[in-house]
C-alpha cells in the first residue's frame, strides 16, 4: 500500500531528521522549577506561600545566630554586650552547659565519670546495633557495659556490679547446662544459681565495701541530660524482656496467664504515664517493704519499665499475629515443644517485624522521659525551668535554653529513628 | 498385621502426670501462676497493711465531700472555692475533655493537610511539610507546651498595651484580643428564649450590668436544629443518589444542602436573640467576654501540632498505601485529580489511616495530662495536684485519678472500634 503514497503525496522525506535540542523551558533549572514549584497556579500560591513562611522564620532565626554572644555570666552583662543587635544569649549554655548535663548536685570533681561511660557507650553499642558486620565476640563489650556504667556513675565498691554480672553469667551457664533436660527446668536452675551468687555478692560487698572502691554518689544527685539518658536506656533494656514475655503471656492458651497479660496491659495503656509517675512519688512506698530503701530514681525506673513493656508487648504482639499460621504449625509439627518453638523458630521472626515498632516505642519513651521533671525531678527539662530560669543571673532567658534541649533531644530521637530505618533495609531479606 | 501402638489406657492417673502429660500440665501452669501473683499481690498488701502511715489515714475517700477551699482559674460549671473536692475533680474532668477535644479536631485538621501537602508535587512545601513532622516528632511534647507557654506569656502584649489614644497593640476587629493573659474572646448569649439565669451577683462592680440574659438551655434548641438540618441534608443526597441511579443524571442539591443548612440555623438564633458580649478594657484589665487562658491555648497547640505530626505521617502512610493502579484506572475513567482523591483514594486509605487514628486521639487525651506543667486547671491538676497534696489522700486520689484516664481510654476506643469496624472492609 505504502508505494502507491510515492505518487499521491507531494513530498515525502528520506532521511532522519537530526535531533534538535529540547525548548529552553523544557531543560535543566527552569524545567525542574517548572515542574517542582510552578506547576500549576494553585502550586505557584503555595511555592510563595512557603517562601514567605521560610523568610520568616530565617529572618528570625539568622540574626539571633549570628549576631550571638557566647560571652557574660549574667544576662545584664549580656545584654551589655549584645547591645540590642537581636542576636541570642548563648552565655548561659556556655555558663550552665555542666548543669544542662549533669544537674547541680552531681560533684564536680567526678564529672569525668559519666563523661566516661557516655563515651564508652559509643563502644559498647556498636555491637548491638551492627551486629551482621562485627563478630560476635564483640558482645561481650555491649554486656559488661551496664555494669561498667552503673559503677562509673554511681560509684561504690566494684564487687557490687562485678558479682551482679557474675550472677547473671552463673544464672547463663547453669541454664544451658541443665536446659536439655527440659526448659522449665533449666529456668529454675539458671535462676537458682543467679540468685546464689547475688547473695553470696551482697554479703561479700557488705563486708568489704571499700573495695576497688569509687567514691559514691547517691541516685538524688543524677539529673540534666544525663539523667534523661539514664532513665530512657534502662528503661527500654528492662522493659524488652518484659514486653516479649507480656506478649507471649497475651498469646498464651492458658486463661489465668492471658488474662492476667491482657488486664496489666490494658490498664497501662489506659492511664497516662504522669500518674504512673505520681504512684512512683507517692503511692508506691506504701507496697513496698517499710524498711527497703527504695530510692525515687530506682521507683521511676519500675514504673516507667511497666510502662514500656506494656506498650512493646503490644507492638511484639502485632508482629507475632503477622507471622504466618504455617510457622507455628511448622513448629509442631517438627516436634518442638512451647520453649523450643518460640525460641527457635517464632521469635526470631516476630522480633524483626516488631523492630520498627519498638524502635518507635523506644524513642517515645526517651521523649517521655522529661516527664519526671513534673515529679521535681531535676532532668534537662526540670533544670531549666528550676535552678536556671529561677536563678538571679539567667531569670528571663527562655529561648536560648530551650533551642538547646530541642536540639539535645532531637539529635537522639532522629539519629535513632535513622537507624531503625536503615537497620528495616537491612532486615529486608524476604522476597516481596 | 497390625502394629498400632498401644492406645493410651484410661486407667491411673499418677501424678507426674501433671507434669509430663501435655493435657494436664496447663493446669499446673496456671496454678502455679496463679500462686505467685496472689503470692505477689499479698506481698504487697501485706506491706500496705504494715505501713505506719497508710495504717493510721486508712483508706476513705469521705474527703471528696469536704470544701475544696482552693480557686479553679477556668470554670466551665458554677464554683466556689466553698465546693466540695469531688465538684472540683468533675470541673477538672471537663476542662480535661475541653481540651482534649479542642486538640483532636485541631490536630486533625493540621495532620492531614500536613500529611496531603508532604505528598505534593511541589518540591519546597514537601520539603517545608517533612521538617515540620520531624521536628515535632523528635522533641518531647512537654519541651513544645512550656515553649509555646513561654511564647504567650512573654511575647504577646500585656492588656495595658492595648489603652491610650495610640496604644501599641489593638483589638482583632475590635473585638478579640490576644494578651499574655491569654485571647479574649466574645461571648454569645440569648436574650430571648427559655429560662432564665438566676440572679447571679456579679463578681466584680466593673461586670456589664446583668441583663435578661435566656439560660444556656438555649443551647440545646440550637443543637437540636443543627441535627435536623443534619438529616435533611443526609435525605435530600439520598434522594438525589435515587434520582442519579434511576436517570444517570444527579440533580443539582447545593443550594438546597446550604439553604438546610443556615436558614433554620440563622432564624433559630434570630428568634432566640443571639447577642456578642465584647470583651472591654476597663482597669488594668479586659473584663467580659471569654478567656481562653494562656494555659489552655498553650497545651492546646502544642498537642495540636505535636500530635499532628504524627497523624500527618499516618495519613501519608495510608495514602501511598493505595496502589498507583486505583489512581490510574480512576484517570482513565475521566475523574479529575480532585475526584479522583475524594472518590477513590480517600475512602480506601480511610480504612488505614482510622485505626492510628485513633490512638493518637487517645494520646491526645493522655497527654493533656501534661497540664499540670503550664497550671491549666484539668484532673491532674485539681484531682491529682491541688486535691492530693491538701488532703493528703495520695492513694485515693491516684485511683480516681487513673479510673477517670482508663474508664475514658476504654470508652473512647471501643465507640471507635465501633466507626472503624462499620468503615472496614467486609472480608469473608
Amino acid at each position: 500500500m505504502s508505494d502507491t503514497h510515492a505518487e499521491s503525496v507531494a513530498f515525502v522525506r528520506e532521511s532522519v531528521i537530526p535531533p534538535a535540542p529540547p525548548p529552553a523551558r523544557e531543560t535543566g533549572a527552569v524545567r525542574w522549577l517548572r515542574e517542582n514549584l510552578f506547576a500549576t497556579w494553585f502550586n505557584a500560591i503555595l511555592t510563595l506561600v512557603a517562601l514567605y513562611v521560610l523568610w520568616v522564620l530565617l529572618s528570625g532565626l539568622v540574626p539571633w545566630v549570628v549576631n550571638g554572644t557566647w560571652q557574660g555570666s549574667s544576662l545584664a552583662e549580656c545584654r551589655e554586650i549584645l547591645q540590642g543587635n537581636g542576636g541570642g544569649c548563648f552565655s548561659v549554655l556556655r555558663e550552665r552547659w555542666p548543669q544542662l548535663l549533669f544537674g547541680f548536685q552531681y560533684p564536680d570533681y567526678l564529672r569525668w565519670r559519666p563523661v566516661l561511660a557516655f563515651f564508652l557507650l559509643f563502644v559498647a553499642v556498636p555491637p548491638a546495633l551492627f551486629i551482621m558486620f562485627l563478630p560476635r565476640w564483640t558482645l561481650i563489650v555491649t554486656a559488661i557495659y551496664p555494669f561498667l556504667a552503673y559503677w562509673l556513675i554511681w560509684g561504690g565498691t566494684i564487687l557490687t556490679p562485678l558479682f551482679a554480672a557474675l550472677g547473671f553469667l552463673a544464672g547463663y551457664l547453669a541454664f544451658s547446662i541443665v536446659e536439655r533436660r527440659g526448659f522449665v527446668l533449666g529456668l529454675a536452675a539458671g535462676l537458682l544459681a543467679a540468685v546464689a551468687v547475688w547473695w553470696f555478692g551482697g554479703l561479700l560487698a557488705g563486708e568489704f565495701p571499700r573495695f576497688a572502691r569509687l567514691e559514691a554518689v547517691v541516685s538524688r544527685a543524677m539529673g540534666g541530660f544525663m539523667l534523661n539518658l539514664i532513665l530512657g536506656i534502662v528503661c527500654v533494656s528492662l522493659s524488652l524482656p518484659f514486653g516479649i514475655l507480656l506478649a507471649l503471656g497475651r498469646q498464651s492458651r492458658l486463661p489465668v496467664v492471658k488474662g492476667f497479660c491482657v488486664v496489666f496491659i490494658e490498664f497501662v495503656r489506659g492511664v497516662p504515664l504522669i500518674t504512673l509517675l505520681f504512684v512512683a512519688n507517692v503511692v508506691l512506698a506504701f507496697f513496698l517493704p517499710p524498711d527497703a530503701n527504695f530510692d525515687l530514681i530506682l521507683r521511676v525506673i519500675i514504673m516507667i519499665t511497666l510502662f514500656a513493656s506494656a506498650y512493646i508487648a503490644e507492638v511484639i504482639r502485632g508482629g507475632l499475629a503477622a507471622l504466618p499460621k504455617g510457622q507455628y504449625e511448622a513448629a509442631d509439627s517438627l516436634g518442638l515443644d512451647y520453649a523450643q518453638a518460640m525460641r527457635l523458630i517464632i521469635l526470631p521472626q516476630a522480633l524483626k517485624i516488631s523492630i520498627p515498632g519498638i524502635v518507635n516505642v523506644a524513642v517515645g519513651l526517651f521523649k517521655d522521659t522529661t516527664l519526671v521533671s513534673v515529679i521535681s525531678m531535676f532532668d534537662l527539662v526540670g533544670m531549666i525551668r528550676g535552678p536556671i530560669l529561677a536563678s538571679t543571673a539567667w531569670a528571663g532567658i527562655y529561648w536560648e535554653l530551650w533551642a538547646a534541649a530541642c536540639i539535645m533531644f532531637f539529635t537522639v530521637c532522629y539519629g535513632i529513628s535513622q537507624y531503625s530505618q536503615w537497620l528495616e533495609r537491612q532486615l529486608h531479606t524476604d522476597h516481596r | 498385621m497390625t502394629t498400632l501402638s498401644d492406645p493410651p489406657r484410661a486407667d491411673g492417673f499418677r501424678l507426674s502426670l501433671l507434669v509430663r502429660d501435655k493435657r494436664y500440665r496447663s493446669y499446673t501452669f496456671q496454678a502455679i501462676a496463679l500462686i505467685a501473683l496472689i503470692l505477689f499481690f499479698g506481698w504487697l498488701a501485706s506491706n500496705a497493711i504494715r505501713n505506719p502511715v497508710l495504717r493510721q489515714a486508712g483508706i476513705d475517700f469521705g474527703f471528696l465531700a469536704d470544701p475544696a477551699g482552693y480557686d479553679i482559674n477556668q470554670q466551665p460549671i458554677p464554683y466556689t472555692s466553698q465546693s466540695s473536692h469531688l465538684r472540683a475533680a468533675f470541673i477538672g474532668a471537663i476542662n480535661t475533655l475541653i481540651v482534649a477535644f479542642l486538640a483532636c479536631a485541631t490536630a486533625t485538621v493540621l495532620g492531614v493537610i500536613a500529611g496531603v501537602l508532604r505528598l505534593s508535587n511541589n518540591w519546597i512545601v514537601r520539603k517545608l511539610m517533612a521538617i515540620y513532622v520531624e521536628m515535632f516528632r523528635n522533641i518531647p511534647v512537654l519541651i513544645w507546651i512550656l515553649i509555646i507557654f513561654t511564647i504567650s506569656a512573654n511575647v504577646f502584649p500585656q492588656p495595658s498595651a492595648f489603652r491610650g489614644d495610640n496604644p501599641e497593640a489593638s483589638p482583632i476587629f475590635g473585638v478579640a484580643a490576644i494578651t499574655n493573659r491569654g485571647f479574649y474572646l466574645p461571648r454569645p448569649y440569648f436574650t430571648n428564649g427559655i429560662g432564665a439565669v438566676a440572679d447571679e451577683v456579679p463578681a466584680d462592680a466593673a461586670a456589664p450590668v446583668a441583663q435578661e440574659v435566656a439560660s444556656n438551655a438555649n443551647w440545646l434548641i440550637v443543637l437540636a436544629v443543627l441535627v435536623t438540618s443534619f438529616f435533611a441534608v443526609r435525605a435530600v443526597n439520598a434522594w438525589a443518589t435515587k434520582r442519579q441511579n434511576a436517570t444517570g443524571v444527579r440533580p443539582t442539591t447545593l443550594w438546597v444542602n446550604l439553604g438546610l443548612w443556615f436558614v433554620p440555623i440563622v432564624v433559630t438564633l434570630v428568634i432566640l436573640g443571639l447577642r456578642w458580649e465584647v470583651p472591654e478594657l476597663r482597669g488594668f484589665n479586659f473584663q467580659g467576654g471569654i478567656l481562653a487562658r494562656n494555659s489552655l491555648i498553650a497545651l492546646w497547640f502544642a498537642l495540636s501540632v505535636y500530635t499532628g505530626a504524627f497523624i500527618a505521617e499516618n495519613v501519608r502512610a495510608g495514602i501511598l498505601a493505595i496502589s498507583r493502579g486505583q489512581t490510574e484506572a480512576a484517570a482513565a475513567l475521566g475523574l479529575r485529580p480532585g475526584r479522583v482523591m475524594s472518590l477513590v483514594v480517600l475512602p480506601q486509605a480511610l480504612r488505614i489511616i482510622i485505626p492510628p487514628l485513633i490512638s493518637q486521639y487517645l494520646n491526645i487525651t493522655k497527654n493533656t495530662s501534661l497540664a499540670i506543667a503550664v497550671g491549666y486547671m484539668d484532673l491532674t491538676g485539681t484531682l491529682g495536684g491541688i486535691t492530693l497534696n491538701q488532703t493528703g489522700r495520695a492513694l485515693e486520689c491516684i485511683l480516681l485519678l487513673m479510673a477517670f484516664y482508663l474508664v475514658f481510654s476504654l470508652v473512647i476506643s471501643a465507640v471507635m472500634n465501633a466507626y472503624n469496624a462499620s468503615v472496614a472492609l467486609k472480608e469473608r
